[in-house]
């Protein structure tokens, strides 16, 4: 089994990849206006639900027991799907994804799809691979079709193209469309859109959706939007295959009352979302004629061992943690190399894939909490990322070079310090002393290694010739305890 | 009330005056402040960087000298969050039952300082006077992790002579982050502007907050850019009789 997670192999770490991004001002601009409207929006529509913090407590509870039973839920909802007509599909990885989509849609006589709510699908790179396959793909979420058409990356969960603003959509319309008269109007850009996704809608025979959620008691689906695209590739094509990861999957049809309260405030800030499609196998006179899901583990279920690493898996998908994050705030999405952005990316990609892939993502945090107070189904994300950040540095030290390096080698000496009052006095005294080499006048200047990064940009008072405890025992006579 | 003070390492060292300010608010008011000596840190840094196994001995370390106090005092919220927040998991990952019982019995008599007055000790007048305009930056982990709430700015309120002023996105992180602020150097700094920028928007003479690491940060940001804006832990604004610092 072989777990690929978007590109994130090939991703720089998150410091590198960061710098880059903070040096587009249009892009911090976009970013930060766009999560600035959405975070209000938000707020608005969480403050007046009373009972918001126990529908939290409940979404958190109801997927905690669904991942500690799994394995019973998902062939539940194999089982009750099948009875309505769709046929289960199980992939253990990307590959395996990948070949079951290629092969039914070659099995349809297909060459072309089109697509809704892919990021699963981002996820394990179908696109690629169906374009190897002589398919083509087509994007028809407004955000993701920009994202497609750009050549780009997606850089919100939710909000895929939010790095874009009208200015650079229209631009990108006028050319790929062939219509160099578009202004940058939303009505305009919508409608050419429209245009543009109707004709195919109407052709086009095959849909490849993802889901939100997995309803085992029915074997259903569910899939909310806002546009009505999805609904059109959901209602329209002669076969449906729908790919969710295996952390989808709810127990009952009437979970979704907790989470189709919790999803659409947290992810647009809107009460309800406009378009909540949900179906159920296939019907003679409606709909697609075949429905086949792919239930995609592709490292899930490495997660499931671990109470907290689990925890990480009962995401919904919302995007509130990215859209409150101060760190994705000057960043946006592409520095964390994956598909899965901001902190529920920080803590999903290097889980998902080993952590020699992604490394850098578990230390992109400040721990200010921002994310877990937001998160609809309480993720402790900071948390994780301190359980991560644990695993990082116990894989490091575990080689001779991790032993070595510097980071280390200061972390075992602190420790070493602060084990005895007498070494951490000597410390201190060390620190008062040999400050003098960078000393200028109350500051401290170009310090050598890691803390360079702090005077290169920031001042730093020196430090003080009394400490406090050099105080106290003056005062005291040596302490009185 | 019998006050241990547990002031953390760098406060220690980096800004003696907290501490100081700190036994002269609780000694003004009454109480009897007393400061183990070997002390050193809560094992904060250790711990969230990743380094849980360095972390253990210095939390064995900080329950056995604190384990008899009748309150225990500490003028940095992250390192109380830090304790409240892992203390007692790591002590049961250690499988060890006493210490794990030392913890859980602890735990509930450390406070971060605001915590202290205002809640445990239910004072929000202390007798400071600081005639400046100060405005107030709720570290995030004091506000979402301690949950402090309001107490602070009760303190605050009550100083004779100062005037709060509203800190614009006050619960946006400053970019601190402990070993972040040097691993992700320049998304701590582009976050730092952001805050620089909205203190010095409320045109107050001083900003203050319940932890000197996000101070720290805001003085680097500040004082770089020759801001005339100065950073003072709550304590020493507390601590203020009306003399000029
Ligand atoms: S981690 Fe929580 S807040 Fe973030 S996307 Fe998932 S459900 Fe939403």
């Amino acid at each position: 089994m072989s777990v690929r997670v978007g590109k994130t192999d090939k991703a720089a770490a998150f410091p590198v990849a960061a710098k880059t991004a903070l040096k587009n001002d249009q892009l911090r601009a976009n970013v930060r206006r766009a999560t600035d409207t959405i975070r209000g929006k938000r707020a608005l529509r969480v403050e007046e639900m009373p009972d918001w913090q126990k529908l939290r407590d409940a979404a958190s509870a109801i997927k905690a027991h669904t991942l500690r039973h799994l394995d019973e839920y998902l062939v539940e909802f194999e089982k009750n799907c099948e009875l309505v007509g769709g046929k289960v599909h199980w992939a253990r990885d990307a590959d395996e994804a990948n070949a079951i989509a290629v092969k039914l849609i070659k099995e349809y006589g297909g060459t072309e799809v089109i697509k809704v709510k892919t990021m699963t699908s981002d996820e394990v790179q179908m696109n690629v691979a169906l374009e190897a396959a002589g398919i083509t793909p087509i994007e028809t979420d407004l955000a993701d079709m920009i994202v497609q058409m750009g050549h780009d990356e997606p850089s919100h969960i939710v909000v895929p193209a939010l790095h874009k603003n009208r200015f650079e959509v229209r631009d990108l319309f006028r050319e790929t469309m062939q219509k160099p008269e578009l202004t940058e109007q939303p009505e305009e850009l919508t409608g050419a859109a429209r245009a543009y996704l109707r004709e195919r809608f109407l052709k086009v025979k095959i849909g490849v959706s993802g889901a939100n959620f997995a309803i085992a008691e029915t074997g259903g689906v569910c899939v909310v939007e806002s546009e009505g695209n999805g609904r059109m590739c959901l209602t329209m094509p002669d076969v449906l295959i729908t790919l969710v990861g295996v952390e989808k999957v709810i127990p009952r049809f009437e979970d979704l009352e907790v989470f189709l309260q919790l999803l659409p405030r947290s992810a647009t800030g809107e009460r309800m979302n406009p378009y909540n499609s949900l179906w159920c196998g296939v019907h003679p006179s409606d709909g697609p004629k075949a429905f086949h899901v792919i239930l995609l583990d592709n490292g899930r279920t490495n997660l499931l061992h671990d109470e907290m690493e689990r925890e990480t898996l009962e995401c919904i998908r919302c995007g509130a943690c990215l859209n409150a994050c101060p760190v994705y705030r000057e960043t946006g999405g592409h520095a964390y190399g994956s598909i899965y952005s901001g902190p529920i990316g920080a803590i999903l990609s290097p889980q998902l894939q080993s952590l020699e892939h992604s490394r850098s993502l578990p230390y992109a945090s400040t721990l200010c909490g921002a994310c877990y107070e937001v998160c609809p189904v309480k993720i402790n994300i900071p948390e994780i990322l301190i359980h991560l950040r644990g695993r990082v540095v116990r894989e490091e030290q575990a080689t001779l070079g991790g032993k070595l390096a510097v980071e280390n080698l200061a972390m075992q000496g602190a420790a070493i310090a602060f084990k005895s009052q007498r070494r951490y006095e000597a410390a201190q005294r060390l620190a008062q002393a040999g400050q003098a080499l960078f000393r200028e006048g109350d500051q401290l200047e170009n310090l050598p290694g890691m803390a360079g990064g702090w005077t290169k940009y920031r001042d730093l008072r020196a430090i003080p010739k009394q400490s406090f405890r050099d105080w106290w025992k003056s005062r005291s006579n040596g302490g009185n305890a | 009330m019998h006050i241990a003070l547990f002031v953390a390492c760098y406060n220690d060292t980096l800004f003696p005056e907290t501490g100081i300010a700190v036994t002269r608010v609780l000694e003004r008011l009454g109480h009897t402040v007393t400061f183990p000596l070997a002390q050193t840190c809560c094992g904060q840094m250790h711990y969230n960087t990743g380094y849980h196994r360095e972390a253990v001995p210095l939390v064995r370390r900080f329950v056995e000298m604190f384990r008899d106090a009748e309150a225990v005092c500490v003028p940095s919220a992250s390192c109380v969050a830090m304790m409240r927040e892992h203390y007692e998991m790591m002590a049961e990952a250690e499988n060890d039952a006493a210490f794990l019982a030392d913890v859980r019995s602890l735990l509930p008599r450390v406070f971060e300082f605001s915590e202290l007055l205002a809640n445990r000790l239910q004072t929000e007048d202390v007798g400071a006077t600081f005639e400046h305009s100060v405005t107030y930056h709720p570290s995030c982990h004091s506000l979402r992790m301690l949950h402090v709430g309001d107490a602070p700015t009760r303190l605050l309120r009550r100083v004779r002579g100062l005037s709060l002023l509203e800190l614009p996105k006050k619960e946006q992180c400053c970019g601190f982050g402990g070993t972040f602020a040097v691993k992700n150097v320049d998304v701590s700094v582009a976050m730092l502007t952001e805050k620089q920028g909205c203190v010095v928007e409320t045109g107050a003479e001083v900003v203050t907050a319940l932890d000197n690491s996000c101070l720290m940060q805001i003085y680097g940001g500040l004082h770089r850019s020759g801001s005339a804006v100065r950073t003072m832990h709550i304590a020493e604004i507390l601590a203020s009789e009306g003399v000029a610092r």
